[in-house]
């Protein structure tokens, strides 16, 4: 086993390389992911604010306006 | 029968395709990634016994290398569709691509580093084939900063895909600087691409290793496809719909 990972001298040249690949191929997904239930909470806030601005008779005037 | 190409140019009809493909595009990615890498750090130990360990840095030295440059040509076919039709589908992908693209040349400049201290004693040199990634990777970055730059998107859509467009110019240069017609007159330390020569089971494994990077980028793209939609459209009567029913 430790054979495998010295590849005959080179393990710090593959690993390195397949260890750079591995981290950025799981990280950009994984950020990807939490930037997606981010925006998804986003929408979901501006959702409800804007539900909550309609059923209010005293802020209805405003409803118009835009908000961000 | 004609089908009906501008049924997925617009984002909400886009969207619900995106998000059935991605995890079909992930699980085909995992599954060929893993399994080239498998084939070729086991099934081919002994067929290049002389070869040192370190070629095996080519599965994925050569699937990043060879995504950053097709990747950069699917970027400006989008740009291009989006300048024709001015879709705004085509923009979004021409800038979601951008990001992996730019991931990929990294990948492959890094990878690269490492194989050629092992092999030629050296981290870096400024030979044809390196260089012209390099100029690549700048041009990656040039285009995402360009478009993160303009505030109104139709705009930084249009002046970033001139400017992928303009930069396409570098592809057949990284192309031809490892596929000399002549070698003799390509004074170049990376070597040609020798496809041909690579044993059968080292190429096989090379070339499922590709088809999964292949995976997944179209994957990731459009976990940022879907983001970006997202990010302009969170006003729209659609989005909050879609959001309503998950």
């Amino acid at each position: 086993m430790s054979e495998f990972f010295a590849m005959g001298g080179y393990g710090f040249y593959v690993w390195s390389s397949m260890g750079m690949v591995l981290f950025l191929m799981l990280l950009e997904p994984i950020v990807l992911k939490v930037q997606h239930g981010r925006l998804i909470k986003y929408i979901q806030r501006q959702k409800r604010r804007q539900a909550a601005r309609s059923n209010t008779p005293a802020s209805a005037s405003t409803a118009g306006q835009n908000e961000s | 029968m004609a089908m009906n190409w501008f049924k997925y140019s617009s984002p909400s009809t886009f969207y619900p395709l995106a998000s059935k493909m991605i995890p079909v595009f992930m699980t085909l990615a995992i599954l060929l990634t893993l399994g080239g890498l498998y084939w070729g750090f086991f099934e081919t130990p002994e067929v290049l016994s002389d070869q040192k360990q370190y070629y095996k840095i080519i599965y994925v030295h050569v699937a990043s290398a060879w995504m950053a440059m097709w990747l950069y040509v699917v970027m400006v076919g989008w740009a291009v569709l989006g300048l024709i039709f001015n879709t705004r589908m085509s923009y979004i992908v021409a800038s979601a691509t951008a990001v992996t693209g730019a991931i990929m040349t990294a990948l492959s400049l890094w990878t690269g580093a490492f194989w050629g201290q092992t092999s030629w004693g050296t981290w870096w040199d400024w030979d044809p084939r390196m260089t012209t990634q390099l100029i690549l990777l700048f041009l990656y970055i040039g285009y995402i900063a360009l478009q993160s730059a303009i505030e109104d998107t139709r705009r930084s859509d249009r002046a970033s895909a001139v400017l992928a467009i303009v930069g396409l110019a570098i592809v057949p240069v990284i192309y031809y600087s490892i596929n000399c017609p002549n070698p003799n007159e390509c004074a170049s330390l990376h070597q040609e691409s020798s496809l041909k020569r690579i044993e059968s089971n080292i190429l096989i494994a090379m070339m499922v290793t590709v088809a999964g990077f292949w995976m997944y980028c179209f994957a990731v793209i459009l976990m940022r496809v879907r983001n970006i939609i997202l990010q302009r459209e969170s006003h729209t009567q659609w989005v909050e719909r879609l959001e309503v029913s998950k």
